[in-house]
């Protein structure tokens, strides 16, 4: 098919051979798994269990709140140890509300796990709803709830299915390796979500760097005409949905808006999957493959990990340490993040983890910029890095946002072709951060100000009404004392 | 000669007379400068600023008798802010961003007062008689003014922590 181009972009050493040789492996049941309660975008899931309770396989541990969240579930069968906090999957260290289980070493799944046997003849609502209660979210790595994505539908006139099966990161083979042992699964999952969103076409992106998936893919889709396999040119970040829906449509999404308003909604297909096991089966999600990888690793593979599990086990199971990682990171050596320690817990968006070695990280000391402008060349959404960073790093946050701050992805291309070494990227995330916290300033002050202008006239009132009762207990002793006087009156003349 | 000293004087005392006439029915009541810096600041009442409300520091800052860098509960953003509106440049890196704080209330020392309760400018305290009272994080803007009243000292002030959706990473610092 026909595809565009689009600007930037990079061509970083791909590495996938570390792991793409090896097939999807089950990780041995942990000792114990931490499963965080939060581990999607948006309102933390509420726990549902208590100390000392036992729970199979799939059962729910806590429930969703509100409208983008979703619950977690019971990644195998155990007793809960308890309910407190454990440090999150995330850079900071930060620890998070988490549920510890205690497998029982039966991974006995619950009786209530049922599939359905014709998902096609339900209703899409039907479809999301069940998607949603699967606890499915978005395994790319964004972790947007799926079901609150399957509902686009009802807000766009939505045209095109897009599967995005570029996984553009380097080292990562976890896609790759899903879509080769899977696609059959896959495709029944593509098919299921485009029932749900009603869309009339359907792509499937993969990188040429994936001719094994390529292929696979393209023999289980042969059963649907309206799915259509593209074939991308390997680059980074093909993976971004915004340019992978511009290299396949042509169409570009508008600034901070959504690829639904050009009518197209994109899926990764670990997700396409999930939604084959909770539509089939009756699955919550409950594990995920994960790539371990890296030079530091002694034998890179792909596991498919229960939640919850610690990126310990995953590391002691793929042999340790070949020698000793300059940096531990979650996800893809481009938009990944430092995990502050292997104690942290394996979560839905968690798609590698890398232990690199000091000539991977090739860390060097950073120079003044030269104005080379290779960064420009680079930048996929046609910003000017140079520019940007100069004006975060004077503390002009609001000069770097009107250079379209807000528009950058954080990809990474502009850090990675920099000839001064300069931490772009980290100047562009500080003050993304920066500003999305200013935001929420000015949100808390603006309703301090309507808390106490609701306090001053709820006082206000009280003080009216105190007046008013005031006024009345007067008016009925007056009228009392009248009454009184009257009937005194009264009295004295008829004695007269 | 004559005429053109008649024409000007003339004219210089009718725009004399327009000017003194504008003067007094297009009046400016206060600053109007006041009104914007006062939508700017936090609202609170809180006092920190030695002032006794936002209206009156407002009138501080926009005159130019008080720094912009005086309102502890807005910190360096509203001095950025006070900055670009009344175009001066201050420099706020001594402005060391306090961390917000909010009021903690130490449930084993409340003895159910109300007075922290009453005092609280946003509502942010909930409790009633011989009750344990109790904060709501969200709403309190650590104006301190629930600290000083504690009859049993119980309020403390802690800094508030990140939180995965609020953290951050922090501005990397490169050598020269």
């Amino acid at each position: 098919m026909k595809l565009f181009r689009i600007r930037g972009g990079i061509h970083p050493d791909d590495r996938k051979q570390l792991a793409a040789g090896q097939a999807i492996e089950d990780l041995p049941l942990p000792a114990l798994l931490h499963i965080p309660l939060q581990q999607h975008i948006g309102a933390p899931a509420s726990p549902a269990v208590r100390r000392g309770q036992r729970v199979a396989k799939g059962d729910l541990i806590a429930q969703g709140q509100g409208v983008i969240s979703a619950p977690v579930h019971a990644p195998t069968s155990g007793r809960i140890m308890g309910v407190g906090s454990y440090p999150a999957h995330h850079a900071s260290g930060l620890s998070v509300p988490t549920v510890t289980l205690q497998p029982d070493g039966e991974d006995r799944w619950g009786d209530q796990i049922q599939g359905v046997a014709d998902p096609f003849a339900l209703d899409p609502d039907e479809i999301a709803a069940r998607v949603g209660a699967a606890g499915i979210v978005g395994l790319g790595g964004a972790t947007f709830p799926a079901a609150v994505k399957l509902n686009l539908r009802k807000k766009y006139r939505l045209h095109t299915l897009v599967i995005n099966g570029a996984e553009c990161e380097p080292y990562l083979t976890c896609d790759d390796r899903l879509m080769r042992e899977q696609a059959d699964a896959i495709v029944d999952g593509i098919r299921i979500v485009a029932h749900a969103l009603g869309v009339k076409q359907i792509i499937i992106g993969i990188e040429n760097n994936k001719p094994e998936a390529q292929a696979a893919m393209a023999v289980a889709a042969s059963i649907d005409p309206t799915i259509r396999l593209a074939r991308l040119p390997a680059r980074y970040p093909m993976g971004s949905e915004k340019h992978l829906v511009q290299t396949l449509t042509g169409r570009e999404t508008p600034a901070r808006g959504l690829t639904a308003d050009i009518g197209v909604v994109v899926h990764n297909p670990a997700t396409a999957f999930a939604v084959h096991e909770a539509l089939r089966f009756g699955y919550p999600l409950v594990s995920r493959v994960v790539t371990v990888s890296g030079g530091a690793i002694a034998q890179p593979r792909n596991l498919r990990v229960l939640l919850g599990t610690r990126v310990q086990n995953l590391l002691d199971h793929c042999g340790g340490f070949r020698e000793e990682p300059a940096r531990l990171v979650s996800g893809g050596p481009m938009m990944g993040q430092p995990l502050p320690s292997a104690r942290v817990p394996m979560v839905k968006g968690s798609n590698g983890v890398l232990a690199l070695t000091a000539a991977e990280t090739s860390l060097s000391q950073p120079m003044p910029c030269i104005r080379c402008a290779s960064c420009v060349q680079a930048c996929p959404c046609g910003l000017l890095p140079l520019e940007l960073a100069a004006r975060i790093r004077a503390a002009d946050l609001e000069g770097a946002v009107r250079l379209g701050l807000m528009d950058c992805i954080g990809c990474g291309s502009c850090a990675y072709v920099c000839q001064a070494n300069l931490p772009l990227v980290q100047f562009f995330n500080y003050a993304k951060g920066e500003m999305a916290a200013r935001g929420r300033a000015k949100q808390k002050q603006a309703e301090t100000k309507r808390l106490i202008e609701q306090r001053a006239a709820r006082i206000e009132a009280i003080q009216q009404a105190k007046r008013e009762a005031m006024a009345a207990r007067k008016r009925e002793a007056d009228a009392k004392k009248k009454a009184a006087a009257t009937t005194q009156a009264a009295t004295a003349e008829t004695e007269v | 000669m004559l005429i053109p000293i008649i024409s000007l004087a003339i004219l210089g005392l009718a725009l004399g007379g327009l000017l003194g006439v504008a003067a007094r029915y297009l009046k400016v009541e206060g600053n109007p400068l006041a009104e914007q810096v006062t939508a700017l600041m936090p609202g609170s009442q809180c006092g920190q600023c030695g002032y006794p409300g936002c209206g009156p520091a407002a009138e501080a800052i926009a005159s130019g008798a008080a720094p912009i860098t005086l309102c502890p509960p807005g910190g360096r953003a509203l001095a950025e802010e006070l900055a670009a509106l009344l175009g001066v440049t201050a420099d706020l890196s001594g402005v060391a961003d306090k961390p917000p704080m909010i009021a903690h209330i130490n449930e084993n020392l409340c003895v159910g007062c109300t007075k922290c309760f009453k005092r609280c400018p946003t509502d942010a305290i909930m409790g009633a008689n011989n009750m344990i009272h109790s904060v709501f994080a969200d709403a309190c803007t650590g104006c301190e003014m629930c600290f000083d009243v504690c009859p049993t000292e119980c309020i403390e002030m802690r800094p508030l922590t990140a939180t995965l959706q609020t953290w951050f990473w922090p501005k990397p610092i490169l050598e020269g």
